[in-house]
């Protein structure tokens, strides 16, 4: 299909380029962008008749993650040696 | 399919997470039947990563690739030490390990119940849907049952009709009795009145000619009667003797 409704996944690398150019920056766009992306995990990985515990491990693991890059100046100081 | 759920209004983001309901009915897809939810969710190796990766990865690294890759990553954060160990990795590695004997252990109780609420959920909407269906079945039949009914209509008017019919008639002819017995009894008045007048006349005209008559014998005729009566008295009187 048409290059601005590909999803992000199905989009090659030398498109990437033009597909950025098509994406619609304004904050409705961006919020539309994050509702979309929700609404595709959700729709995967949650909203199943027989779910089990990967929907949920999958954002807290990512929101462990955030948080460590978030912090990651605290951790820096406590580093075991200093030269790496 | 996934596309088809992409094309489906967006739930908010603020709807709880784990076997969450969705909004239904609120956009012009709501007159038709919602497509049922996926049995499984996508694919995901060892709680954490999508199976999709390991299938990006296969064509040009097999079997081994991803995880080659993701020893490579640990050792490079670990030696780098962009991945601090202190006290929180002790910690989490705690946690993860409760966390994952609590999973392995209450998991399949845990779906069981969840299936049966489930479906009792769905059994109840089953239960609805087919009292419905066998409400409507019967209000079918009956419909039928009264359109039968109403080809009955012209012979209920028949027997209507006849009973007024009748009702006429008897009426009409009652009336007719009744004037012919108020004519009747005007002619006999008549009559009777003609009779009783005839009769006092006779009755008048027959005493004035006794009163008449009556008057008429004067005294000298009565006794010239009477005198000849004497005498035809005699003769017969000597007639009898002499028969005897």
């Amino acid at each position: 299909g048409p290059l601005s409704e590909r999803p992000l996944l199905e989009v090659r690398l030398g498109e990437l380029h033009t597909w950025m150019s098509t994406c619609d920056f304004s904050p409705q766009g961006l919020l539309g962008a994050v509702q979309k992306a929700w609404n595709s995990y959700y729709a995967k990985y949650i909203n199943v008749r027989r779910g089990g515990p990967t929907g949920i491990s999958m954002l807290l693991a990512g929101y462990c993650l955030l948080s460590y890059s978030w912090n990651y100046q605290h951790f820096k100081r406590h580093r075991w040696r200093k030269y790496h | 399919a996934p596309a088809a759920l992409r094309a489906l209004p967006p739930p908010p983001v603020a709807v709880g997470v784990l076997h969450a309901t969705r909004q239904l009915h609120t956009t012009q897809h709501s007159l038709a039947p919602l497509p049922p939810l996926p049995e499984k969710g996508g694919e995901v190796r060892h709680g954490l990563i999508p199976e999709e990766f390991f299938q990006f990865l296969y064509p040009k690294t097999g079997v081994t690739g991803p995880y080659m890759l993701g020893t490579g990553l640990v050792l490079y954060l670990l030696s780098k030490e962009i991945y601090v160990i202190n006290h929180e990795t002790v910690a989490a590695a705690c946690i993860l390990a409760v966390i994952i004997y609590g999973i392995k252990r209450f998991g399949p109780d845990v779906a069981a119940f969840a299936d049966k609420l489930n479906e009792e959920k769905m059994a109840k909407a089953l239960a609805v849907k087919n009292s419905a269906i066998e409400g409507f079945q019967k209000a079918i039949e009956e419909e039928k049952k009264e359109q039968w009914r109403v080809e009955g209509r012209s012979y209920l008017f028949d027997a209507k009709r006849n009973n007024v019919a009748m009702l006429l008639e008897a009426n009409y002819r009652e009336r007719l009795m009744m004037v012919y017995n108020e004519v009747k009894k005007r002619l006999d008045y008549q009559v009777a009145l003609q009779t009783l007048k005839r009769q006092k006349e006779q009755d008048y005209m027959i005493q004035w000619v006794e009163k008449n008559v009556v008057q008429s014998i004067t005294p000298q005729q009565q006794k010239e009667s009477i005198a000849k009566c004497i005498l035809d008295l005699k003769a017969l009187s000597k007639g009898a003797h002499a028969s005897v």
